[in-house]
């Protein structure tokens, strides 16, 4: 048993959900409690979805326990396959009906309905959303994708958009473009667009370009192995991925690598003078496996950030995120504790984080910028304008979605020479984000300062801040306030200090200056 | 007397035929009722016990993660705990430990049950029993299910309610209870209201706080503020308690049927009565007057979904010009909503339970110029040409008595007035 206040991902049929309303012409017989129709509201008002999932619930009750249950599934699924007439279904148990142990592949075998109905075993007590998209994409492929013949031109299937996915409309958009400049059409992108028709023309294509292995990697290595395709494994976010990509592509296919890059304006803006102040910025950067690790390289490499910390919440991709982060010289942080995230990001006070939705709230409540580069999604995660994460379009939306809550190069000069006027409120913030004032993280601005603070350091014993440096701290800007309070701390910490002065401070100062 | 309201010459709907269809509902569970349980007992904690579903339920539900630690949380169960039940207790028992101290604020814990903690025939009553030995006095713990297979919706507060009612110590003081769990703005309206009557004293149940002194006993009348509390009436009756049975205070006309029903209890003269409602009620028929403009004439169709359905249809025929055509709610408890039906014209369908799909083919034949339905639905009809209201809003807004009875009519009209505004064209 586990106490969970907020989660990264819902339970596996969530992820089937996003399979199954990604997709045309297959409709998903839950066996469930009504309680778990809410799962509707995700895709009708997050992503603003113009028709139901195509998702019918037995919504059986108490009274139904023991006698009927398996006979609502049977009725379910007949009632579902006449009203929809869908080309496959799928079938499957939420955690509840797990519980009763109905065997809905079992049962849904005998019936004689005239369709593929493939079953799915999603372990509610064991696995996540991304597990249950994951398997429920491979197991129809697997079922439905059959060897065909190779289509003459070279063409390709984009795999892993679905419903309620990070951006997944316009990557496809841009990737498809992408592809087509190099002379490569696409054949089926799935499971979001694609019918159960189209899954048995996958195998037509001459490889597979895997978009998030977080949802296709499982089809994808099916693919490899019984309909000889291979798959991409470069995730195009960002300038570097998005090149690495491109010859990754040139050498599946034995093409020219092409990529029309006149309209990349990422590489020209991070050099831009303006853009000096985002040197050694610190970021964390907490997400999905597959995003953080394409965030790590576009800020280290592209927007010359400092990466103090990274981790990912799907535990399926600890490996390679382990990994990643000793190339970076950080821990690797492999949670699904909102609130273990919280205290990581107290603890390194970053002056930027690269995150989901549950680190924007994180971000507000300590002051802290945040850019939103993950799911779990929310309504804003779904722009009305064209808004890719990849390709050459991506790349200039990291820059301007990053750099979007940071406060500019030439303003951060002007606010530090304007900070002693008496007009100057210390808590105003970007000037672009009128109202929004950010709380500053462990500064009571607003209260009357406290004598001394003190502060529980890694080590033994706390450092204390006398009123003199208190004070002196405040003068120094928001938005490297908490660089200076955790750069000062750590120094006086090192040589056994205990009482932070302004001396303290501004030696500190001078042995941090870069 | 003469501020009962007048009943539909054609007669009511209390004996009209009941449409009852079984299919897949497309309800919420009484966990969600948790989002504003937790608001008003501001030193309560409601653990589910409950799987990664139920977690994300409540997360969806809420909308946004409003606070960092809130007052509720999922204990979520892991393969480890199916295997042996004994196993279970035990390790609920460890999680609220640790809860209890960190929350040290907690004066009230409930576990709720959830679909698989019944399923699995997990007793939370011993285990509550349990609990309270052990924190008493500090944490009292109590148990209900918000579970799926047993509630939909705003059963859950009901659910809570009774919950709360066994262990309310006994008062023989004479005394007027509202129960149920209004926003506070609302609530302090109709204490002020009974007040000036000379009403009291007027208790409130659920009390903000547990310490509060709320007892009950045989000189207890009650009345209910929300048509979904049949358990909780039902151990208030048992504690000796006495329903003042009323239409639901929703529009002018349902608030003063309210007030005017326990008035008479409390043998308030007609003068008095007059001349503490007149001003709030000139007010509040000038403000349907105007938020209802749009409204009239129009019709009207409930999906069900908190039982608030019977009440606000009353108030939108009555007082706003609309037509019913479907009145669907999840449960049509008569003793409770009685009054309302007796007032609601003669008409619409009445349907209980629900088959979603047939009541969308009936929706879809109707066309409706408002719908009420759950978020589910509401997109995918608007993008057929339906204008919706989404009935979450009913619950989580204050809505009840004269001063927001303007606005309960705005809620349903806002939809209209928008439709009517925008030009969006068609396609070139
Ligand atoms: S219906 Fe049951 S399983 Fe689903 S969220 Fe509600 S209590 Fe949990």
């Amino acid at each position: 048993m586990k106490l969970t206040v907020w989660t990264y991902e819902g339970p596996p049929h969530v992820g089937a959900m996003r399979v199954a309303t990604g997709m045309t012409g297959l409709h998903y017989v839950l066996h469930a409690p009504q309680g778990d129709t809410y799962a509707d509201l995700l895709f009708t008002m997050i992503e603003r979805r113009d028709h139901r999932p195509p998702v019918t619930y037995t919504t059986f009750q108490a009274r139904d326990l023991g006698s009927d249950t398996a006979n609502l599934f049977k009725k379910s699924l007949e009632d579902a396959y006449a009203r929809y007439q869908p080309e496959a279904l799928i079938v499957g148990a939420s955690c509840t009906a797990e519980l009763i142990q109905d065997d809905p592949g079992g049962m849904s075998e005998t019936m004689g309905i005239p369709v593929p109905v493939i079953p799915l075993e999603l372990p509610s007590y064991q696995r996540k959303e991304n597990f249950g998209a994951d398997e429920t994409f491979f197991q129809i492929v697997r079922t439905l994708a059959k060897p065909v013949e190779r289509t003459q031109q070279i063409t390709c299937n984009l795999i892993g958009p679905t419903a309620l996915g990070f951006r997944h409309r316009d990557d496809i958009t841009e990737i498809t473009a992408l592809l087509s400049d190099m002379g490569i059409s696409v054949n089926v992108v799935a499971p979001m667009t694609s019918s159960p028709s189209d899954i048995a023309r996958m195998g037509a294509a001459h490889f597979n370009v895997l978009m998030y292995p977080e949802t296709a990697e499982s089809a994808a290595r099916w693919m490899e192995r019984e309909l000889d395709q291979p798959y991409t494994k470069t995730v195009p976010i960002g300038v570097g991925a998005t090149r690495d990509f491109v010859r990754e592509v040139a050498e599946i296919t034995g093409l020219d690598p092409y990529l029309d890059e006149s309209r990349l304006r990422l590489p020209w803006y991070s050099k831009s003078v303006d853009s000096t102040y985002l040197t050694g910025k610190r970021v964390f950067i907490f997400g999905d496996g597959t995003h953080v690790a394409a965030a790590a390289r576009v800020a280290r490499d592209e927007m010359g950030f400092e990466v103090v910390g990274l981790g990912c919440y799907n535990r399926e991709m600890a490996r390679p995120v382990r990994s990643l982060a000793k190339d970076y010289g950080v821990g690797a942080l492999i949670t699904d504790d909102y609130l273990e995230v919280e205290r990581s990001i107290e603890a390194l006070q970053p002056e930027m984080i690269l995150g989901t939705q549950m680190e924007r709230h994180i971000g507000k409540r300590l002051g802290i910028p945040c850019a939103v580069i993950s799911a779990p999604v929310h309504v804003q995660d779904f722009p009305a304008r064209y808004s890719p994460q990849m390709g050459i379009e991506g790349a200039n939306v990291l820059f301007d979605t990053w750099v979007h809550p940071l406060v500019m190069g030439l303003e951060e000069h002007l606010l530090h020479m304007f900070r002693d006027d008496f007009e100057f409120h210390d808590a105003a913030g970007p000037s672009h984000h009128g109202g929004h004032a950010p709380k500053a993280a462990n500064d009571a601005t607003s209260a009357p300062a406290p004598a001394a603070t003190e502060t529980k350091t890694a080590g033994d014993g706390c450092v204390i801040w006398l009123d003199d440096a208190e004070r002196e701290l405040k003068k120094i800007p928001f938005f490297v306030r908490g660089k200076a309070r955790r750069n000062t701390e750590t120094f006086a910490t090192e040589r056994g200090v205990s009482e932070i002065s302004v001396d303290t401070l501004y030696e500190a100062k001078a042995h941090y200056a870069r | 007397m003469n501020d009962l309201p007048r009943l539909p010459t054609s007669g009511g709907c209390r004996d009209e035929p009941i449409l009852k269809q079984r299919g897949q509902r497309e309800v919420f569970c009484g966990l969600t009722g948790i989002i504003w349980l937790h608001r008003k007992m501001q030193d309560a904690f409601f653990l589910v016990i409950g799987s990664r579903t139920c977690a994300h339920l409540l997360q969806s539900a809420a909308g946004v993660m409003i606070f960092a630690e809130p007052r509720f949380g999922t204990a979520i169960l892991e393969e480890s705990d199916l295997a042996g039940l004994a196993d279970a207790q035990t390790e609920l028992d460890k999680v609220v430990d640790q809860l209890l101290e960190r929350r040290t604020d907690i004066r009230q814990l409930f576990l709720v049950g959830s679909c698989p903690s019944e399923v699995i025939k997990l007793d939370l009553s011993r285990a509550a029993e349990r609990m309270t030995e052990k924190y008493a006095p500090s944490v009292r713990v109590l148990n209900f299910s918000g579970s799926g297979i047993e509630t939909t919706f705003t059963q859950g507060e009901d659910a809570c309610l009774a919950s709360m009612v066994p262990v309310l110590p006994e008062t023989d003081h004479r005394q007027l209870l509202l129960v149920g769990a209004l926003p506070d703005v609302v609530e302090e309206q109709a204490i002020s209201l009974l007040t000036q009557m000379g009403i009291g004293p007027v208790r409130v149940l659920p009390a903000p706080r547990a310490d509060s002194d709320l007892g009950v006993g045989a000189d207890t009348v009650f009345a209910l503020t929300q048509p979904f509390l049949g358990d909780t009436h039902a151990e208030l009756e048992r504690r000796g308690a006495r329903h003042i049975a009323a239409p639901f205070p929703f529009g002018e006309e349902g608030t003063t049927a309210w007030l005017r029903t326990i008035a008479n209890e409390f043998g308030v003269d007609d003068e008095t009565f007059e001349s503490v409602t007149a001003a709030p009620r000139a007010r509040a028929r000038k403000a349907i007057a105007q938020a209802s403009e749009s409204l009239r004439g129009k019709s009207v169709f409930f999906f069900p979904d908190s039982q608030l359905e019977i009440p606000l249809a009353r108030f939108l025929t009555r007082e706003c010009g609309m037509q019913a055509i479907e009145v669907g709610a999840p449960f049509i408890h008569k003793g409770i909503i009685g009054p309302d039906l007796d007032m609601l014209a003669q008409g619409p369908v009445l349907s209980e339970g629900q088959d979603v799909d047939l009541q969308l083919d009936r929706c879809r034949a109707a066309r409706p110029d408002l719908t009420v339905c759950g978020l589910g639905l509401a997109n995918p009809l608007e993008a057929e040409g339906l204008s919706t209201k989404w009935a979450i809003e009913l619950v989580f807004t204050p809505v009840h008595f004269y001063e927001q009875a303007g606005d309960l009519a705005g809620l349903f009209s806002r939809p209209l007035r928008r439709s009517d505004l925008l030009q969006l064209g068609v396609r070139a």
